[in-house]
């Protein structure tokens, strides 16, 4: 009896254990910034696969993805969590836009339809997050009402932020916006696709989850 | 022709926030561009979004949403009582139905309101 109580007792610890050393990272931020992206590189540095698919339409993720226990290691410190991967948060939506992108329009519209979905998992998903980085697309103006709305959230929420100004790579790219759009965040620029600065993101990335 | 419609804090104030996201949507949804004084809370923004999907139509595309508001450090602890006080209303809300604004700037503290030309649309 004492020994199945033991038992018990220690599993119950060990079930608490594993459940925060495992926290939630959520990849955040408006559509076409780069995050599955950045998923995908955090995935194939340290899992070997992808997370999901991109695209140049807007919307190609479409519903949140998630990795379980990525560990990762840096200058002998470690990590693990659980990545999740959102869709882009938007104020609207319209099927048209998909039509420049020549999607036929039966596409366009449930590509509309299951985007609108989307949105509204990614932010029922923002509660449960430990720790969130905001994608945002550092050839464009931080400003934008998305990025604040979501930054405020987060915020309110007391939930640690690292912004992510992504495509540094291309010469339009301006961090120095981004930083002063967000001075009380840390911003880390990177290039997601080209894996520029990526040593200096999971520097910033232990920051956040220390 | 466009339609500013103001929306003043005196108005919101005793709202709960369902009344309040319901209230501005409604009036976006007339094709009006909302001037709302001051701002809503953090998760009354993302439920604003969260129901501004909810009800996509085909004559309803989402909202063009900006808030501006001064940079109050300065003034922290006098604007923390206020805020107690009389709730947070400072700064400016701007909503307006997306097949009208067509995109709000905020740069930081001007808002730029580029807007559909409807009259060439219906035409086409």
């Amino acid at each position: 009896m004492i020994i199945r109580l033991r038992d018990f007792i220690s599993n119950v610890f060990y079930k608490l254990f594993q459940q925060r050393k495992s926290l939630k990272l959520g990849i955040y931020g408006p559509p076409n910034a780069g995050k599955t992206t950045l998923a995908n590189r955090i995935c194939r540095d340290w899992i070997g696969e992808e997370m999901g698919s991109v695209s140049k339409i807007p919307h190609e993720t479409r519903n949140v993805q998630q990795k379980e226990k990525i560990k990762i290691k840096h200058k002998r410190k470690e990590l693990t969590f659980n990545l999740i991967d959102t869709p882009g948060i938007a104020t609207k939506i319209d099927y048209e836009d998909f039509l420049k992108f020549r999607l036929p329009q039966k596409e366009a519209k449930k590509r509309a339809k299951e985007a609108t979905k989307g949105v509204i998992e990614a932010i029922k998903w923002l509660d449960g997050m430990d720790a969130v980085l905001v994608v945002v697309d550092a050839t464009l103006n931080p400003y934008s009402q998305v990025n604040l709305t979501i930054i405020g959230n987060l915020a309110a929420r007391n939930i640690p932020v690292l912004v992510v100004a992504n495509k540094i790579d291309i010469r339009k790219a301006n961090i120095k916006k981004v930083e002063s759009a967000f001075p009380q965040y840390e911003v880390v620029g990177i290039s997601a696709e080209k894996g520029h600065n990526v040593e200096e993101f999971y520097e910033s990335l232990f920051r956040l989850v220390k | 022709m466009l339609t500013l419609q103001f929306l003043p804090y005196s108005e919101i104030e005793p709202l709960s926030s369902n009344s309040r996201i319901r209230k501005i949507l409604n009036l976006v949804r007339e094709n009006k561009i909302v001037l709302m004084e001051g701002r809503l809370k953090p998760n009354e923004e993302t439920d604003l979004i969260q129901r501004t999907m909810e009800n996509l139509s085909k004559d309803f595309k989402g909202i063009e949403l900006c808030t501006v508001y001064p940079n109050v450090k300065d003034k922290f602890l006098k604007g923390l009582l206020v805020n107690i006080l009389i709730g947070d209303r400072t700064g400016l809300t701007v909503v307006g139905p997306a097949n009208i604004v067509k995109e709000i700037k905020r740069d930081p503290n001007k808002i730029l309101l580029l807007t559909e030309n409807v009259r060439r649309k219906r035409k086409k």
